[in-house]
């Protein structure tokens, strides 16, 4: 079975919630529609105080390229454009809105039917995953369309999708595959003819094989696509290990994956994908994972966005006791929470709840050059070297030592048996070595 | 005796041609530098701290030789008694700049701002601020995990243990302004120390509207302008919903320190007050 | 709890520990000791446990009174210190000797340069090349082995089968032998199979990787092989000489110290070459029959260079 090549743990994987089916979370009186998705530029608020919207209704216009539309993704009425706390406790713009009912936009196709052909033109396809506002739903939140429209002179072979699901505990893109199968391959189709490649690859972990003998069944139908089954290992999810995974290709460093003919796309972004340009259905939803040891029942869950995470939460059975830690996302990359008063963002894929036990990280102890933290690396970095030289600011020494490269996948944190906090001080390294050379490229311009 | 010979005319030989050969090396060479560089880093404190603006003591040195006239150059450490020395040694004139020191703007001691959550990663406040606002409920505020402290080649910053708020040794500090750099939350600011060291300045930089800063900290500036209407001397500004005292305008008449609602005016080194009554009849006055 | 904790990711850790990698080195070196234990009985016995408890003494006291930091001895690491340079000494060495070498190893070779983790030489070995070097007589003369015996300092002595090699004219005991540990030699090193135990427990455990022992055991076979085939009565064959001495303890257990070794595979491979060609040259061409610690030592000083020069294979390049 394929894998990625160099180094990789495996975490235990804690799926608790797999096979849940996919249940919808009631609409509260109120959501606080965030502007700002974690990457890119905010968008521009087209709505104001006391207007009245639909669901699907454009309310925040993308601001230039690598920026994302925001629709409404209730009916009611605006009670103010104004600043919410997001998830690490800083003000982002945010659109505010009153629940009255549950009244779609005429032009949203709302049956359950599988549109499985697609009539537009690769243009319209675009424009239409442009206007909708989608955005990489694995966590990075990067606009679709700028992934889809290659720089010139740049041409995909492969288009992988990204069903890995490495991160522990996250079931929600299984779910979705095992109950949205058809609608994700023909998304799949969709994205094939925009990038005009023959051949599509969907990349799925072997805990999951339900899931690969699901979606294997359906692709016969489709030619040109395959399921990949891979070997479990975090991080397989990275673009750039499940590139090398699948086609045994690795991006060059400081490259994109169209570098060696390939686009990832996440299969959450695929059936996204689907719904905009089959159903003209805008990202207004997500399905999320709420999970934890000490959760009663672990679940998957079809969330509007700008629900606050309170509400979802309490609609699911609340706060477990003796809760130590709230992770936004998966326990491996994903932020920890301040509180739950924060409203649910493109990017959320789940909530996981850890008790104060294993909350707390242990004390950490001399480095005794085990030397596991480069064993594990998948990008072939030397973690140890890393922090030492973050810690002593030798900024020159890390970016010759390529701390640039560092996907912050948190594998070398994880593995070290002093418990040492690498990846805090890398991720410390890499943040001002990337303002160096921001810095250097505009001197030079 | 052959021997004797031989080996004292090759160790002579050999030693003689050196001898030429770096004399000849060090007069095709040679740096020809003003010597009054040498003269004048000689005289400056050595700390290297770069508060000047220069890379190094000797890098100011380079830059006061050269330059026409000293108004524009000052050593932070060593004051007007180093720069009055090098004034002498180049037969130029200098100008006195008014002693400066570094000032923490944050009030936000731990029983004005109480800890919401409890921060487990790497004490460092540089790794705390890119991960989120701070343990506290104010996102401008200081995160207590010593930056400064670090950055300081002075010892002159130091966190407090108890209020876990940096406090600057006036003595020490030579506002060379490294702690400045180093807070990410920009919360030092340089300012004129003032006569016997008396400053009275905005200890906040909280720019939120005045209820939200509140809700977060006790003594955070609420931006209600009451201390720009007890000013006399115009030396107060506000800009989003924070006030800033402009230490060149301020005359340290203290006004605004009583006028501040929320004790987020300070003074700092000035005598216990006597003068409370002569306040109160002003007020009735107006 | 009232207050919600936060860190930056990962949120999970692994569970791994210096605990839990220290018992695992302690347990693979077990079989090793057992039949060090048969062979040379009670002075075995008494030289392991002097040297163990003076390790951890050693090192309890010098945080406690002269670091004056946290006792660290529970972590195990100066317990496999002492162990391993009990392996390396003869059973009928005088004890305080043995507690020498451990002052040195634990006081020079380890805690002046900061405890675990820092130490650039292997304090094991730097122990017991300090005792080689002050005690020549007693270092080497090496008891032969009689099952269960309770001599200690009166045990019959005997020579090596390197030493053999090297000079006198005794007969070379038989492979059998050698792979059992029925020879003479310090107390851990006898038994080839007892280590190899040893080593596959921790490869299991995934304690260490097998680059450095595989490469120096290679290194080592293919050296000696030529020496060998180019001249057989010069040179002993390679078998023999992976199997006898100190190789294959130093090897598995005192090569692979974290440490002093090189940080990525690359590096290890070529530190592994070096104590192979160093450990060959010192055996055949060198005073001392034996070359292992000596060589594993000058590596060791090599480590910094090698981590500075040699770096792990790059994703892309």
């Amino acid at each position: 079975m394929k894998t990625f090549r160099i180094g990789g743990i495996h975490p235990e994987e804690n799926k608790l919630s797999a096979g849940q089916r996919i249940k919808t979370i009631t609409l509260p009186e109120r959501v606080v529609i965030p502007l700002a998705h974690y990457s890119g530029r905010p968008s521009n608020a087209v709505v104001k105080r006391g207007d009245q919207v639909k669901v699907g209704q454009l309310i925040g216009k993308a601001d230039g390229y690598v920026s994302a539309n925001v629709h409404s993704s209730v009916s009611g009425k605006v009670a103010k454009v104004d600043v919410q706390l997001d998830a690490s406790g800083y003000k982002r713009p945010a659109v505010f809105i009153d629940v009255e009912g549950d009244e779609w936009l005429e032009t949203i196709d709302l049956t359950p039917d599988i549109e499985r052909k697609c009539h537009f033109s690769k243009e319209e396809i675009l424009t239409k995953i442009q206007s909708a506002g989608i955005v990489g739903l694995g966590g990075a939140t990067f606009p679709a369309h700028v992934k889809l429209s290659p720089p010139p002179g740049k041409k995909a072979e492969v288009l992988i999708i990204n069903a890995v699901e490495c991160e522990p505990y996250l079931t929600c893109d299984h779910q979705l595959m095992m109950e949205k199968g058809e609608e994700i391959l023909v998304g799949v189709t969709i994205l094939m003819k925009v990038l005009e490649v023959k051949k599509a690859v969907i990349g799925i972990e072997n805990n999951k094989k339900d899931a690969v003998e699901h979606l294997s069944k359906i692709a016969q139908s489709y030619p040109g696509i395959s399921v990949e089954p891979l070997k479990v290992r975090y991080p397989q999810g990275g673009e750039k290990q499940l590139i090398d995974a699948i086609l045994k290709r690795q991006v060059p460093s400081g490259k994109i994956p169209i570098e060696v003919g390939a686009v990832v796309m996440n299969v959450a972004t695929t059936f996204a994908v689907y719904e905009a340009v089959q159903k003209e259905k805008p990202l207004i939803e997500r399905v999320m994972t709420i999970s934890g040891k000490d959760v009663k029942k672990p679940g998957n869950y079809l969330v509007r966005l700008g629900v606050y995470l309170s509400e979802v939460v309490k609609q699911t059975g609340g706060v477990p006791k003796g809760t130590g830690k709230i992770i936004g996302g998966g326990p491996m990359m994903g932020r920890s929470l301040m509180n739950l008063d924060v409203p649910m963002a493109k990017g959320s894929a789940g909530i996981v709840f850890v008790n104060e036990k294993e909350a707390l990280r242990k004390k950490d102890k001399n480095c005794i050059r085990c030397a596991k933290c480069v064993t594990v690396c998948p990008m072939g970095l030397e973690p140890y070297l890393l922090m030492n030289q973050s810690e002593r600011e030798m900024w020159i020494e890390m970016e010759r030592n390529r701390v640039m490269d560092c996907i912050e996948c948190g594998s070398c944190s994880y593995t070290c048996p002093s418990n040492r906090p690498l990846l805090d001080y890398i991720r410390y390294g890499k943040s001002t070595v990337g303002l160096r050379i921001r810095k250097r490229q505009t001197e030079k311009v | 005796m052959n021997t004797i010979l031989i080996s004292i005319l090759i160790l002579g030989g050999t030693g003689i041609f050196l001898a030429v050969l770096i004399y000849y090396v060090s007069e095709k060479f040679k740096v020809i530098e003003d010597p009054r560089i040498d003269e004048v880093e000689a005289a400056l404190p050595a700390a290297n701290c770069g508060g000047c603006g220069f890379p190094g003591c000797r890098g100011f040195a380079v830059a006061c030789v050269e330059a026409d006239s000293l108004d524009h150059l000052n050593c932070t450490v060593g004051g007007i008694e180093t720069m009055g020395k090098v004034a002498s040694i180049l037969g130029k004139t200098v100008v006195e700049h008014a002693p400066t020191v570094a000032v923490v703007r944050c009030g936000g001691t731990c029983e004005h701002r109480p800890r919401m959550n409890e921060y487990d990663g790497v004490k460092h406040c540089f790794i705390a601020h890119n991960l989120y606002s701070g343990e506290t409920g104010c996102s401008w505020g200081c995160l207590g995990f010593g930056d400064c402290e670090l950055a300081c080649d002075f010892g002159a910053i130091k966190v407090n243990p108890v209020t876990k708020i940096p406090e600057v040794d006036e003595d020490k500090c030579t506002s060379c302004g490294a702690c400045v750099r180093a807070c990410p939350k920009n919360l030092i600011e340089i300012r004129k120390k003032g006569p016997k060291s008396r400053r009275v300045y905005v200890n906040c930089r909280n720019k939120e509207k005045g209820h939200i800063s509140r809700k977060a900290c006790n003594v955070s500036c609420i931006g209600c302008k009451k201390c720009i209407k007890v000013c006399p001397h115009e030396a107060i500004t506000i800009a989003e919903n924070l006030a800033f005292i402009h230490d060149d305008k301020c005359k340290l008449c203290r006004k605004c320190v009583e006028a501040c609602p929320t004790n987020a005016i300070v003074e700092l080194n000035f005598p216990p007050r006597k003068i409370k009554v002569e306040n109160a009849e002003l007020q009735h006055v107006e | 709890m009232d207050k919600l904790i936060i860190s930056p990711a990962p949120h999970i850790h692994g569970g791994d520990s210096i605990e839990k990698n220290m018992r695992g080195v302690i347990i693979a070196l077990i079989p090793a000791l057992l039949v060090g234990f048969y062979f040379f009985g009670l002075g075995a016995l008494i030289v392991t446990l002097v040297s163990v408890i003076s390790c951890v003494l050693f090192e309890y006291l010098i945080q406690r009174f002269l670091l004056k930091t946290e006792p660290t001895i529970t972590d195990g690491s100066a317990v496999i210190t002492g162990l391993l340079l009990a392996m390396n000494l003869p059973s009928n060495i005088p004890f305080w000797m043995v507690i020498l070498g451990a002052l040195f190893a634990i006081g020079v070779a380890k805690m002046s340069f900061g405890g675990l983790g820092n130490n650039p030489f292997n304090p094991a070995l730097a122990g017991r090349v300090f005792l080689l070097i002050s005690f020549p007589v007693a270092m080497t003369s090496w008891p032969v082995p009689s099952p269960l015996t309770t001599s200690y300092l009166d045990a019959q002595t005997g020579a090596t089968a390197l030493s053999i090699l090297q000079g006198s004219d005794l007969d070379i005991p038989a492979i059998t032998d050698l792979l059992i540990g029925k020879m003479g030699g310090s107390l851990g090193e006898i038994s080839a199979i007892a280590i190899l135990i040893g080593f596959i427990y921790l490869l299991v455990k995934k304690i260490i990787s097998w680059h450095i022992p595989i490469s120096i055991l290679v290194t080592v076979a293919l050296f000696t092989g030529i020496l060998h085939g180019s001249n057989p009565a010069a040179f002993a064959s390679p078998m023999f000489h992976l199997l006898t001495g100190g190789l294959l303890l130093g090897a598995v257990f005192m090569a692979t110290d974290y440490a002093t070794s090189p940080m990525n595979p690359r590096g290890m491979i070529i530190y592994g070459i070096g104590i192979g060609i160093i450990t060959v040259v010192i055996r055949e061409f060198g005073a001392y029959p034996e070359g292992v610690s000596f060589a594993i030592l000058i590596m060791n000083a090599f480590t910094p260079l090698i981590n500075k020069y040699v770096k792990p294979r790059r994703f892309s390049k």
